[in-house]
């Protein structure tokens, strides 16, 4: 205490030394988006973070309340359209959960097979920038290409890249091809070894460690207070992963393990990253195996809320009412409230969802890992460097889509 | 599951007797309303108390019932890592009277509140720096009440002559269309044209 007073007296008395206060963003590339923080400095030492964000807010869960369910799907695509199918996953999760619909095996097994496709799209997409946010340029290079090669099966499940639609509630819109699957085995192999050459490159490597080993330190209980979720608590080590803590669709049937950091800092959330990247191949590898072998339907086959194939609906009277009911009307979801929530990559992406009966949702709050863990930034940043600011944003793993929604 | 929820529902209720209404477990989940000015006492008690541990905070947000006599519902969501269980936290507000702010027991409530004042203009007292958060500066209204419109009040473009961006107020091409999808056989709880005729007493 006495000590603080002291330095801010001495602050005062020195005439050549004076607080700045400085904008970094809305365009910046370290930014992540569109983040304005206004900084408080004295020299280079962080005393104030001030994020300003809404930059992207689109009204996202107003425009579900005046949607369909079927309708409101989409909208999860463009939240954190970096892992466009686990925010989707969420929202059919609190949907099935209403309309107490069980999804068949075999779309349990491509939701968790295209959910870790997303961790990796994320962590991907996460490891390479924030290592180009502390001055690396070959990571990106060499990860886009991996994600490139995702974005592809997504397209190939979906027919879209990034806004792909593919989860609905009651399973998923299409089974998929043999040769896919097949595909997506044939992937993980080389791309295990892709993870090793970026470790290669990063791991050991004296600036990487110097930009984040004991940087953006955050203790458990502070993490748990903020609000903080998946790679950010398990940073600080505590064992907690909603995959096996409060399993969903089959994650209790396949094996993975969760890698845990004990120095709480920056580089433990990349060794985390890094570590998950992998399990989620193997996840991916024990789905694909399965898929290659058992067959069964990919969605429930109650027609009063998963519509008709269109080659269904050309021939049969009844398939059709259903598809023209189910596409303007929508399906009607029992009044009562649930918050579902799935293990996103950046974290826990919850759904609180409010219905009254009717075919459009009354209230959806969306619960985004990121939104929670920006409003950390000045409790983080605080008493860092200027340079710090950077790295630990690019730590928090950050993507506006969610943040502003 | 619900067994362990109710029993964890009893506890609550029996050590904070006068702070809890209601105590509901649907669809696997555990519902507590609580008195507005009670919040900060139940959330504390939450997370402090060694059979319950919520000490990880998941969300704050609205929900707007406009014809309640209190509006608004704030629903607080947490978490117990050690319980693995989760619990939700619901008090009635109305626009005027504020809600006692967890950023106390929560460093995380922060940004959580703010954002429900922006939304719904639900106010925390006690909060350090209640303002907007999401919306754009200068905005006015708040947008997830129901009875703001979709499509907003005002807006931008870029004026070339003025070399800025203006505000004006929305011009719709189409007006915006909101369908009544209640189907007329799963019953409305409005009398279809022609069926007043039904209870009319029959002439002759």
């Amino acid at each position: 205490m006495n000590a603080a007073v002291s330095t801010t007296s001495a602050k005062t008395t020195d005439p050549n030394v004076r607080n700045f206060q400085i904008n970094f963003g809305p365009q910046h590339p370290a930014a992540h988006g569109v983040l304005r923080l206004v900084l408080e400095l004295d020299g280079e030492i962080v005393e104030r973070v001030d994020p300003h964000i809404g930059l992207l807010h689109r009204g996202t869960e107003k425009l579900i309340e005046t949607k369909t369910y079927t309708q409101a799907m989409p909208y999860f695509d463009r939240l954190d359209y970096v892992a466009p199918m686990n925010q989707e996953h969420a929202f059919c999760l609190a949907v099935e959960r209403l309309l107490g619909v069980t999804v068949p095996k075999r779309g349990q097994l491509i939701r968790v097979l295209y959910s870790e496709i997303g961790r990796i799209l994320s962590h991907m997409l996460n490891v390479t920038t924030q290592a180009m946010d502390v001055g690396a340029l070959t990571p990106p290079l060499w990860g886009f290409e991996e994600r490139e090669k995702l974005m592809v099966f997504y397209e190939r499940a979906s027919g879209s890249r990034m806004h792909a639609a593919y989860f609905r509630p009651g399973g998923v819109h299409q089974d998929l091809p043999r040769q896919l699957v097949q595909d997506i085995l044939d992937w993980i192999d080389p791309f295990l070894k892709v993870c090793d050459d970026l470790e290669g490159l990063l791991t050991d490597n004296r600036i990487f460690k110097q930009r984040n080993v004991d940087i953006g330190i955050v203790s458990l209980e502070d993490a748990f207070a903020w609000g903080f979720s998946g790679v950010m608590v398990r940073g600080s080590g505590a064992a907690w992963d909603l995959r096996k803590s409060q399993p969903y669709e089959c994650y209790d049937e396949l094996e993975f393990d969760i890698p845990i950091g004990k120095n709480c800092d920056n580089y433990d959330r990349y060794c985390i990253r890094m570590e998950e990247m992998r399990q989620s191949a193997y996840i991916m590898r024990q789905c694909c195996q399965r898929l290659l072998n058992e067959t069964g339907p990919v969605s429930a086959v109650d027609n009063k809320i998963v519509a008709p194939k269109r080659g269904e609906m050309k021939r049969s009277m009844e398939a059709l009412i259903h598809h023209f009911k189910l596409y303007t009307e929508g399906f009607h979801v029992p009044a009562g409230e649930v918050y579902a929530a799935v293990e996103a990559p950046k974290g826990e992406f919850g759904v609180y969802l409010v219905s009254d009966g009717t075919n459009k949702p009354y209230r959806c709050k969306i619960r985004a890992p990121g939104f929670a863990h920006l409003q950390s930034m000045d409790f983080m940043c605080r008493g860092y460097m200027l340079a710090d600011v950077s790295a630990i944003l690019g730590s928090l793993d950050i993507v506006f889509g969610e943040v502003d929604r | 599951m619900d067994e362990t929820l109710r029993e964890l529902g009893a506890h609550i209720a029996e050590a904070l007797p006068d702070a809890i209404d209601e105590i509901v477990v649907a669809y696997g989940e555990l519902t507590v309303t609580v008195p507005g000015a009670e919040v900060v006492k139940v959330l504390t008690f939450l997370r402090d108390d060694p059979s319950c541990r919520f000490v990880s905070f998941i969300d704050i947000c609205g929900v707007d019932w406009p014809k309640r006599e209190k509006r608004f519902d704030v629903v607080y969501h947490l978490l117990s890592p050690t319980l693995n269980a989760r619990i939700r936290v619901k008090a009635e507000t109305d626009e005027t009277t504020p809600v006692p702010s967890a950023t106390s027991v929560f460093a995380g409530a922060l940004w959580f509140e703010r954002e429900a004042y922006d939304m719904y203009g639900i106010l925390f007292s006690g909060h350090p720096e209640l303002r907007r958060l999401l919306t754009d500066y200068g905005f006015d209204g708040y947008p997830l009440r129901k009875d703001f419109p979709t499509t907003g009040f005002v807006e931008v473009r870029y004026d070339d002559e003025r070399k800025r961006v203006v505000y004006e107020p929305v011009k719709l091409a189409q007006e915006f269309r909101n369908f009544d999808f209640l189907s007329p056989w799963e019953g409305p709880d409005y009398v279809l044209p022609g069926d007043e005729k039904a209870s009319a007493p029959k002439a002759g």
